[in-house]
């Protein structure tokens, strides 16, 4: 079982069936994790770089734990401490790392497209960790293999996605994902965080989260940059936890046992309240074990281009 | 030196002629005939010639950023295109906001360059749209317009006056009309494209409110109002008004406007960046319906190189703007004349013709007797592949790569030289 493609760089480019692919693939890397050795050799020899352009803990940590878990030789390349602060390109950056026999780039990127530029440039797999607006896909995935765990389907699942739509790639990721799986899904937030051509890809749109809230199976909530509000996306952090702050009784007109999902890092007490966050419904932590898995599921089933792989 | 070009068919869309003959052209200017022999004769039978096209709208980067294009580079490129003329835009290093830049321009162009070149000047030093530079000055150096081009004027007290000042040497105000707080940091032209792409848009409307703007401060000061590269609808529909009340304003587009949408950018291709950004298949279909109508007066290429390592890299690092010189008149003739969209003759006055008219380019634009010997001509049968090892310019920044053409220019000739014949 692989994938017909040597990179991922978003979701909207794999198809039902690829993602059904990733899906069972997911649950033997899980079990894995409660084991006392946790670690499988199916990437002996290969090298996996992370090249974070943007700070990022939860995502690279994850790629990294993921990466060993294989049994990968993993190198993480400190942007700060670089020569991309030299002034040195992306691509050559990439092509300096090919030539040291990268396998695998993993990328996050403040600018969207920057996955693809490498992808077109170089014959190592590229794995989108988070370019710009554009997509996560590895967090799609994580947030749609944890909603098949929890509720044993996807299809005809009632999603809700909550916040800044506009600037969200875990957002357009997740969208994809649920789309192409049959579920329902819808965003709400603020008109000027959400972009105007949304519906275009069959998503529903709603302003008023007491509405949007109601009959959901899943709680999919965004993280609000706080800087928005310079620019007068919203005018306040006070009105923005007034309108759209999921608590506890905003919970209530949802469907029993929904699911509370939240990509991190976390704002308690502005967009999730504390006891949202800390409830049994919520599935946060369950999120990052579940990227690991994801993650090493992903790793294993894109096809390397490389002709002079080792033989293994 | 005599040339004579025999047996073509002619299309002046000034004189309202398409017929055969016979061209004769000596020192430089079209004759009605020689009392001895030629010194050169074409055979032009089965070709087409036409007064030799004017692009009032380019970049030629010098001086300031010769690893882009030079002007000996860039008018080889427009030879090439069929082009005979070029304005070039002022924002180079130095801007051309002062008599020696032009004059420089203008030096260097006799030197080196192979169609005539025209500097367009600074509508305010430094292109700051501050003050309004001196601009009889300019014009007494040699500019046939002002523009800030890229760096449109803001404030609208500045552009009223600019708009005022210009009259009494009856220059043309270039806008490149954009709102740059509605496009601020945008790549793109907003819509499902920009969305799936996770790049940041730049709505019609930052193109439009500034079209009505300065529409509007046309109306108040009477200035001579000329619309640089029309990319939407809605601004279609606005100088269509306009002209209909009588405002005196003139407006041109780009063959990327009317050819492609934002489709292109898909895959994140650099190639496809511009500003104003490709737009939606209305908007192409406007910008045709403006040309057929006459809205839009003229067709002009905004031929704006960059560097290979500017353009691939991340989509919002690389820069606006593509090259244009030797794709504008077979794409012309492809999606405006063989589509039905324009005559011949009538797509030709967009090049010819109209720009001569409105930026008073005297004894040009039409093949008169006695007017300077800037001609074309146009093969219909040449069939190419738009390669980018056969671009003539020194970028290779075209979205059109790889296209396959049905017609262009085959012979360009300035003021008499044949300068380009493949």
């Amino acid at each position: 079982m692989s994938l017909n493609c040597k990179d991922l760089l978003g979701l909207e480019h794999l198809d039902k069936k690829d993602l059904q692919t990733i899906l069972n693939s997911v649950g033997p890397f899980k079990s894995l994790f409660t084991r006392s050795v946790k670690k499988v050799p199916t990437l002996v020899g290969k090298t996996v770089v992370t090249l974070f352009y943007e700070p990022s803990t939860r995502t690279r940590n994850s790629f990294e734990i993921a990466a060993k878990r294989l049994s990968a030789d993993v190198v993480n390349v400190a942007v700060n401490t670089s020569s991309i602060v030299k002034g040195e390109s992306l691509i050559d950056t990439g092509k300096t790392l090919e030539a040291m026999k990268a396998d695998y780039l993993i990328i996050r990127h403040s600018l969207a497209g920057a996955p693809d530029i490498l992808a077109r440039n170089l014959n190592a797999s590229i794995i989108n960790a988070g370019d710009g607006f554009h997509e996560h896909p590895t967090q799609g995935l994580l947030d749609l293999y944890t909603m098949y765990e929890k509720k044993k389907k996807i299809e005809g699942l009632r999603v809700l996605l909550v916040g800044d739509i506009l600037h969200s790639r875990v957002a357009k990721s997740n969208i994809w994902a649920m789309i192409k799986m049959g579920a329902e899904i819808a965003v709400v937030g603020p008109p000027t965080l959400i972009p105007s051509n949304i519906e275009d890809l069959g998503v529903k749109v709603y302003y008023d989260l007491n509405e949007a809230i109601k009959k959901v199976d899943v709680v999919n909530i965004l993280r609000i940059q706080l800087e928005r509000q310079q620019e007068n996306l919203f005018p306040s952090v006070h009105e923005y936890v007034e309108l759209y702050q999921v608590t506890k009784e905003r919970l209530a007109m949802a469907r029993p046992g929904v699911l509370i999902m939240h990509p991190g890092p976390m704002n308690r007490g502005i967009e999730i309240s504390s006891d949202v966050a800390d409830s049994p419904n919520a599935v946060i932590n369950e999120q990052v074990t579940n990227g690991i898995a994801v993650r090493m599921a992903v790793l294993c089933l894109l096809k390397p281009k490389r002709k002079n792989a080792s033989s293994d | 030196m005599r040339l004579q070009i025999k047996d073509i068919k002619i299309v002046d869309p000034l004189q309202n002629r398409d017929s055969i003959g016979d061209i004769f052209v000596e020192n430089g200017r079209i004759v009605s005939n020689f009392s001895g022999d030629a010194d050169k004769i074409v055979d032009g039978r089965g070709k087409i010639a036409v007064p030799g096209l004017i692009d009032i709208h380019s970049h030629l980067r010098e001086p300031g950023e010769e690893g882009k294009e030079t002007i000996y580079t860039g008018t080889r490129s427009a030879a090439k295109g069929g082009i005979t003329t070029v304005f070039c835009m002022p924002n180079t290093n130095p801007v051309i906001d002062n008599a020696p830049t032009v004059e420089f321009v203008l030096l260097k162009a006799q030197k080196e360059g192979l169609v005539n070149v025209f500097p367009i000047g600074c509508a305010t030093k430094g292109s700051h749209g501050v003050e309004i530079s001196e601009i009889g000055v300019l014009k007494k150096a040699g500019i046939v317009a002002v523009s800030d081009d890229g760096l449109p004027i803001a404030n609208s007290q500045i552009m009223r006056r600019t708009l005022e000042y210009t009259k009494m040497f009856k220059l043309p105000v270039i806008s490149h009309s954009e709102d740059k707080e509605l496009s601020k940091n945008g790549v793109m032209n907003e819509g499902k494209n920009s969305m799936v792409l996770g790049l940041r848009g730049i709505p019609k409307q930052a193109e439009e409110v500034m079209v009505s703007r300065d529409i509007m401060l046309a109306k108040l000061t009477g200035g001579y109002l000329h619309i640089a590269h029309v990319s939407t609808a809605g601004s279609v529909e606005l100088v269509r008004q306009a002209k209909k009340k009588g405002i005196k304003v003139t407006a041109e587009t780009c063959p990327q406007y009317f050819t492609l949408t934002d489709d292109v950018v898909k895959g994140y291709n650099t190639n496809a960046k511009m500003n104003p950004p490709l737009r939606r298949q209305e908007d192409v279909d406007a910008i045709k319906q403006g040309l057929a109508d006459g809205t839009i007066d003229c067709i002009a290429t905004d031929h704006a190189p960059h560097m290979e390592e500017e353009k691939n890299r991340e989509f919002d690092l690389a820069p606006f703007g593509i090259i244009g010189f030797e794709t504008i008149l077979s794409l012309t003739l492809n999606e405006l004349v063989d589509s039905g969209v324009l005559s011949l003759s009538k797509a030709l006055s967009k090049m010819t013709s109209n720009p001569a008219k409105i930026f008073n380019l005297e004894g040009r634009g039409t093949l008169k007797k006695g007017n300077i010997a800037d001609i074309t001509i146009i093969d219909m049968k040449y069939s190419y592949e738009f390669k980018k090892e056969n671009i003539v310019s020194k970028s290779k920044n075209s979205p059109f790569i790889g296209r396959k053409f049905k017609g262009g220019a085959v012979m360009t000739i300035v003021e008499g030289n044949i300068v380009w014949q493949i």
